[in-house]
């Protein structure tokens, strides 16, 4: 969870320098936040593989138990709850970046808000997996 | 949320025991599912489904009734 909004974080960080160093207009800026929000998903992906390597190595290493390699009732329950919360959570996002739109703002912000909900919706799915893991479901 | 009126109590520890200290990774690996749902089950904070629940009672061998309890908060 840490190091797919850390990396993120610094990859907007990077298009957020990059959107005001441009001057552009209104279907300019569209592309622009398609594009990164496109280049963004597999960068995402790619984290999340890398991470769960990393973890599956440093708890057997730890533990010195296997990491099962199959999804039980039990999990499949966890993913189903932890990804309703994260929808809800996306879709009040995108509320929120339409009325942002509607309200005459920028297209900057509905952008800025549709990311933010992104971000939000997977730290929040994240915590949703650790709320029912340890809590029970 | 809106917390359940029922609860669903085992004895799957005292079982395992009973059958050669069998470990919750044995018991897993019979049902079919991870370590951690065992886990989960024996400390009351998942239900299993009733497929899950009957086939825990067929590697003990009784009825399902004398593995799972069930309660209602009400009583």
């Amino acid at each position: 969870m840490f190091s797919t909004v850390i990396v993120l974080g610094i990859y907007y960080w990077s298009v957020f320098e990059r959107f005001n160093a441009e001057i552009m207009n209104t279907d300019e800026q569209l592309q622009f936040w398609a594009k990164a929000i496109l280049i963004a998903i597999p960068i995402s992906i790619a984290t999340k593989i890398v991470m769960m390597i990393i973890f599956a190595i440093s708890n057997y290493i730890i533990t010195r138990e296997k990491m099962p390699d199959f999804e039980d009732e039990r999990d499949k329950l966890i993913e189903l709850k932890s990804t309703r919360n994260s929808y809800f959570f996306f879709g009040m996002g995108f509320v929120i970046s339409l009325v942002v739109l509607a309200f005459g703002y920028p297209p900057k912000y509905m952008f800025i808000a549709l990311i933010l909900a992104g971000i939000g919706s997977e730290i929040f799915d994240n915590l949703s997996k650790l709320y029912y893991h340890r809590k029970g479901v | 949320m809106k917390k359940s009126n029922h609860s669903v109590t085992n004895n799957i520890r005292k079982l395992r025991f009973e059958h050669n200290e069998m470990t919750q990774q044995q018991l897993a690996d019979t049902v079919k599912v991870t370590r951690q749902t065992i886990v989960a089950i024996e400390k009351e904070k998942y239900s299993p489904s009733l497929e899950l629940a009957f086939k825990i009672a067929e590697v003990f061998k009784i009825p399902l009734e004398q593995v799972f309890t069930y309660k209602s908060k009400n009583d």
